[in-house]
């Protein structure tokens, strides 16, 4: 069932177990016990986020500037770089600094890698490979993450420092104007997807690259390029990195920090660059599907199918392996490029910062969305279908379910709407449209997510016919 | 269930508590996002996931920002503290615990079992079994953005909120153009 919390099942699996030491678990420890294999399995991941990407910021950099970046540590490509300069900071000093406001000084990284790690707990890595898969995903996620900016304004007012409070000012300036144009541009294929659901809008881009919501209209196509810049700038880096400016503010927020508190400022930075670059990933670049038409069919309907049996299934866990390496590469190519830029751009003045934002960014990307909003209309009225596809996203590469395919009904009437109780209006639309024939008739056949997607278009669908 | 819900109960009460005790600003800033912050969690344990996130993005990101941003902005000196006299310390405790007798008697005065009943008989749902249902738990989305659209599928002849969510989106885009307008920058009449 997609929509069972994943720590859910898993602790339905748990409960009644005997636990050697314990005894039998029941419901609540179970439960606690689901959540924390969860956190661990996510806490890896965003471990070795950082882990990873340093040292390919390390080497990017250096091969841009011409030099070589890390050789030594590790063998061939200096690959242990990252580990080395790990043990090192764990055994740096500890410093805080009289001045300073001790108990927040100390807490500040904390809430900075708290955010970035909760944000992957509803991140999905491929089909139903997610901790949290909530109908609000893609909201809660940027919620989450926004909570990053208090950490980073904690520790620059709490350094007692100049420089640490100017970049703490910068960069709260910089995330609360950021933070518009990012949710607008996240809203633009959303209005395509209709839903929040991480998991099902990355399953809704199934089968080819033209399914992908990068091309779905010219309107997304361009949002994606703006959120891009709009979330490089959210994660403060080059050529937004204002707030630990080296060299106009030593190192803005975190001048005053060393050792292991300084290195999870980092750790909190690169985790989040890698989680809005899924994010994007998912929204825009397909998340887990490869975008090539036979194998990404054969690929979604394993990962049902295995979703189906309801235990572990070789296959469909093989496909979802597959996929999450998919979604990873996509994610961590978007980070590549993020570091491509801040090694090859100057960085912007403060006010040009600001001025990108609020003169160029946000009124395109209200522009675009408005856009958006629009082009599936001209669509519906000129040709009586909503994208230039003959056929709704989704329904392309719909994943057999057979097995699934009565609980999900029974589920989905009890999530959401039941037929018999919508408005009279729009109750016979259900069986005029094209879209909503090809539901009955694939009625089987079609996943859950396909279902709701493809009814939100009978209802636009249907609405055009009457018209007509 | 009961773990989750006693520590995130735990945190919200002494976040609140310490917001009281701390007398430093950005201090109590913190703990106020600790209660907060815990607040949240308590509403995803009660399956309220959309009342969850939004209260990290509005309270916990929103208002603390601008706290915080306030705060910077107007304090004197380093680390502003307020520190309280006695009189303030006696009165605001008295209204402190008039507050929380209210609220315990009307808890109290409350007949939960009764009110669930009612609900359940108005929206036609069946008691579900305890424990973990289907899917469905927690994802409150979907009926949410139905309600705001004015339909209200859960309740017979139920008439959803789309005026008053017209209202208050109106209403913010008019605070919107308002604050764009005062803000601007003013143009210079001594030029000519």
């Amino acid at each position: 069932m997609i929509y069972t919390l994943a720590a859910n099942s898993l602790s339905k699996a748990l409960e009644g177990q005997s636990v050697p030491l314990y005894g039998e678990l029941t419901e609540g420890n179970a439960l606690v016990v689901a959540a924390i294999i969860h956190a661990v399995l996510i806490f890896h991941v965003f471990a070795l986020c950082p882990f990873f990407l340093i040292w390919l910021e390390r080497k990017g950099s250096g091969r841009i500037q011409d030099r070589l970046g890390p050789t030594r540590v590790g063998g061939r490509f200096g690959w242990l770089q990252s580990l080395a300069d790990g043990i090192k900071l764990i055994q740096k000093e500890d410093l805080c600094p009289p001045v300073a406001d001790a108990m927040l000084f100390r807490s500040a990284p904390y809430i900075v890698c708290l955010a970035s790690f909760a944000a992957f707990v509803v991140l999905p890595f491929s089909h139903n490979w997610v901790a949290v898969s909530a109908d609000c995903g893609l909201f809660l996620l940027l919620a989450i993450l926004s909570l990053e900016v208090f950490g980073i304004i904690m520790a620059g007012y709490s350094s007692g420092s100049k420089w640490s409070l100017f970049g703490g000012m910068r960069e709260a300036a910089q995330m609360v104007s950021y933070e518009i144009p990012l949710a607008i541009c996240a809203l633009i294929p959303i209005v395509s997807a209709g839903s929040l659901n991480l998991g099902e809008i990355g399953d809704m881009q199934s089968g080819h690259l033209g399914n992908w919501f990068l091309f779905h209209d010219p309107f997304t196509f361009v949002a994606f390029f703006v959120f891009f810049v709009v979330l490089t700038a959210g994660c403060k880096r080059a050529p937004f990195d204002l707030a630990e400016a080296e060299s106009e503010l030593v190192g803005g927020f975190h001048t005053e920090y060393s050792g292991m508190r300084w290195s999870f400022f980092f750790m909190g930075e690169y985790a989040s660059m890698f989680a809005l670059c899924g994010v994007a990933a998912i929204l825009f670049l397909g998340g887990w599907h490869t975008g090539i038409p036979g194998l990404d069919g054969f690929l979604q309907t394993a990962r049902a199918k295995g979703a189906a049996t309801g235990e572990f299934n070789t296959l469909g866990y093989l496909a979802n392996v597959i996929g999450a390496g998919v979604f990873v590469s996509k994610a961590a190519f978007g980070v590549f490029v993020q570091i491509w830029l801040r090694w090859t751009l100057p960085r912007l003045r403060i006010d040009q910062v600001m001025i990108t934002c609020l003169k160029y960014l946000v009124p395109i990307s209200c522009f675009l969305f408005l856009g958006a909003t629009v082009w599936p209309l001209l669509f519906m009225f000129g040709m009586g279908q909503t994208t230039i596809h003959p056929e709704p996203l989704g329904n392309r590469a719909a994943a057999s379910w057979p097995a699934e395919a009565d609980a999900t009904e029974s589920d989905w009437s009890a999530s959401t709407i039941p037929d018999e109780q919508l408005p009279s209006d729009s109750a016979p639309l259900e069986v005029e449209s094209p879209a909503g024939q090809h539901a009955v008739s694939a009625n089987k056949n079609v996943e859950l997510q396909v279902r709701n997607d493809s009814s939100e278009r009978t209802a636009l669908a249907a609405s055009s016919e009457v018209r007509q | 269930m009961s773990w989750f819900f006693t520590i995130f109960a735990l945190a919200a009460c002494l976040g609140a508590v310490a917001v009281v005790i701390s007398q430093s600003v950005v201090r109590m800033a913190f703990w106020l996002v600790v209660s907060l912050g815990s607040v949240a969690g308590l509403f995803f344990l009660a399956d309220a996931d959309f009342i969850g996130a939004a209260q990290l993005l509005i309270y916990v990101g929103g208002t603390l920002v601008l706290l915080v941003f306030g705060i910077m902005l107007t304090a004197s000196g380093p680390y502003m503290k307020i520190p309280a006299s006695p009189a303030e310390t006696v009165v605001a405790g008295l209204i402190g615990l008039m507050f929380l007798f209210m609220v315990f008697s009307t808890i109290n005065d409350v007949d939960w079992n009764g009110s669930k009943d009612r609900i359940m008989a108005a929206s036609g749902q069946t008691e579900k079994p305890a424990g973990f249902d289907d899917g469905s738990e927690g994802n409150t989305l979907r009926p949410l953005g139905f309600a705001l659209l004015g339909v209200r599928p859960d309740v017979k002849d139920g008439a959803g909120y789309l005026l008053p969510f017209e209202i208050a989106s109106v209403h913010l885009l008019v605070v919107l153009i308002g604050a764009a307008y005062l803000a601007r920058a003013k143009r210079r009449q001594d030029v000519a």
